[in-house]
């Protein structure tokens, strides 16, 4: 090989492949992007001053990291950071039918969340696959807002509006929205010195508005990495503000890189890699967002019997060496027995975990298997999920004020 | 810096000559792009190791990156504090953080290397 076709390579594994691995199936398509051309947050600018190792995701241009995604990590279970998330999609609907129209299109219940809810469900097709991931916010008896993936936006919109009665009131908010997550132990404080109401009412999963520097900010508390914290929503500007006025009171920015390491350790899915559209939900074991007491698109499916043959577990590698999405899993008798989705070196527990889905059969915590990495084979033993046990997103709230 | 006592190769290897020895490890820029390293497989003493030729294994919390050589030769020594603490290499990648030593090497080829200035213009057209 010549020096220059080596160095090309390695350029490429050294910048391109190190995250090409963390969001391996969407890489093909960011590509495509970045030859579009991809869209930046109003944080943008904010993230270059800070020096962030940016790269595309979701047609966005965003931060992987600042510091390094282990002392993020860390920070986040321990102090405090904040979450460039305005790429993702904000859709919000109202009108008479709109519960009963949603009803139809997520596996959740919607009819008995209450005012100030929030509630997670899949969007399934007729097949029962997995179109996207969602949350849901009850607005009003009438009125929901929804936040979606950011590669997913526009075509989650197409659907959700496509099976909407008339009468039902749709809006694409994804643009005209700015979002920020503020997550860990330090993060109430945080928001009770910016925001002008108190967030001592705040209960997981519950939403209220607030008012920040006068203008009003929607704010629930939830979040991607399993630590007590909130998502705030408002005008880009204003989350710009917001941001900076959250460095100023100690929080510090985290990346897509700490991100996905805080949402691996709790088990929880990433679109295009544990979900997606020839996936049934069902499979993913989170089945409290599924309700098979009601019809939903998909539910034939979802809910047919005989239609889970593999589950979604969590691996403990037995050592620091990784296994990543598209290894392959094998029993202990060396047979094939799925594939990782997920896969990467747990700070919190300073070894390698994954999900991957596995034939049933192999699902049992205690089991013992082995991930064929192409290089190597390495043990791993199916264990159940948060990996993380230390997590305070569901405790209360005044032991953190 | 980049230290002026070396030579370093265009896959972000560097090689200090230590008598009879050839010290290997990796840059300051590539443990910066690679981010924090978990995980490093290195070549084991006895095994040849071909210049420009994968040798190892490095992986950072989001990926694994391919070892290469910048040297030929047979791997005489390797840095056990790289097995528990595999980060030296993000805090010290050019004493603490060294790879591994080769024995029976050619000067010849070591002088093909690129010394710090060349390297660091290397960098700079990258950009």
């Amino acid at each position: 090989m010549t020096a220059d076709a080596h160095e090309i390579h390695y350029i490429f594994s050294l910048l391109l492949y190190q995250f090409s691995t963390l969001y391996k199936k969407s890489t093909k398509r960011n590509f495509m992007n970045t030859c579009r051309e991809l869209k930046r947050t109003p944080l943008y600018q904010i993230h270059l001053d800070l020096g962030a190792k940016m790269a595309p995701f979701g047609g966005f241009e965003m931060p992987i990291q600042y510091d390094g995604i282990i002392a993020e990590h860390v920070a986040t279970r321990t102090a405090c950071t904040i979450f460039d998330t305005c790429h993702m999609g904000e859709f919000r609907f109202k009108g008479a039918s709109a519960a009963r129209d949603l009803e139809n299109i997520l596996t959740c219940r919607v009819n008995s969340m209450e005012i100030g809810q929030c509630r997670y469900g899949f969007i399934c097709n007729e097949r029962g696959g997995v179109i996207d991931d969602q949350i849901l916010y009850r607005i009003a008896s009438d009125e929901f807002f929804m936040v979606v993936n950011a590669s997913t936006q526009s075509a989650d919109f197409a659907w959700i509006t496509g099976h909407l009665s008339h009468g039902v009131a749709a809006e694409n908010l994804s643009e005209s929205t700015g979002k920020i997550d503020l997550q860990g132990p330090g993060a109430p404080k945080i928001m009770q010195k910016l925001m002008r109401q108190t967030v001592a009412d705040m209960k997981y999963y519950r939403f209220k508005y607030n008012t920040y520097r006068a203008e009003r900010v929607l704010t629930s508390r939830t979040g991607y990495t399993g630590e007590i914290g909130f998502e705030i929503y408002g005008d880009p500007q204003l989350i710009r503000q917001f941001f900076n006025d959250c460095l100023e009171c100690g929080a510090k920015p985290a990346g897509l890189g700490a991100r996905d390491t805080l949402r691996l350790e709790m088990g929880l899915p990433l679109y295009g890699h544990e979900l997606d559209a020839n996936r049934n939900p069902m499979e993913s074991g989170f089945t409290r967002s599924i309700d098979c007491a009601k019809q939903f698109i998909g539910s034939t499916v979802v809910c047919g019997p005989g239609n889970v043959r593999q589950t979604l577990v969590g691996l403990i590698l037995s050592s620091r060496r990784a296994a990543r999405a598209g290894d392959t899993i094998l029993g202990d008798d060396g047979t094939h027995a799925g594939a990782i989705t997920s896969g990467s070196y747990s700070p919190s527990l300073e070894k390698a975990i994954a999900l991957g889905y596995i034939e049933k059969k192999y699902g049992i915590p205690g089991t013992r298997l082995q991930v064929d990495t192409g290089r190597q084979k390495l043990d791993a033993i199916v264990t159940e999920t948060p990996f993380y046990r230390k997590a305070t997103c569901r405790k209360n709230i005044a032991e953190f004020l | 810096m980049t230290p002026n006592d070396r030579k370093y190769a265009p896959t972000h290897e560097w090689v200090k000559i230590d008598g009879e020895l050839a010290v290997v490890g990796i840059t300051d820029h590539a443990q910066e792009s690679l981010g924090d390293i978990t995980f490093i497989e290195l070549p084991k003493p006895g095994m040849k190791v071909e210049k420009g030729k994968e040798c190892g294994v490095i992986e950072s919390v989001k990926a694994a990156s391919d070892m290469y050589s910048p040297v030929s030769g047979e791997v005489a020594e390797t840095n056990a504090l790289l097995e528990t603490s595999p980060e030296t290499v993000n805090k010290s990648p050019y004493d603490d953080g060294w790879f591994f030593k080769v024995k029976s090497i050619r000067h010849d080829e070591i002088e093909t290397l690129m010394d710090a200035s060349a390297y660091e213009q290397m960098l700079k057209n990258a950009e």
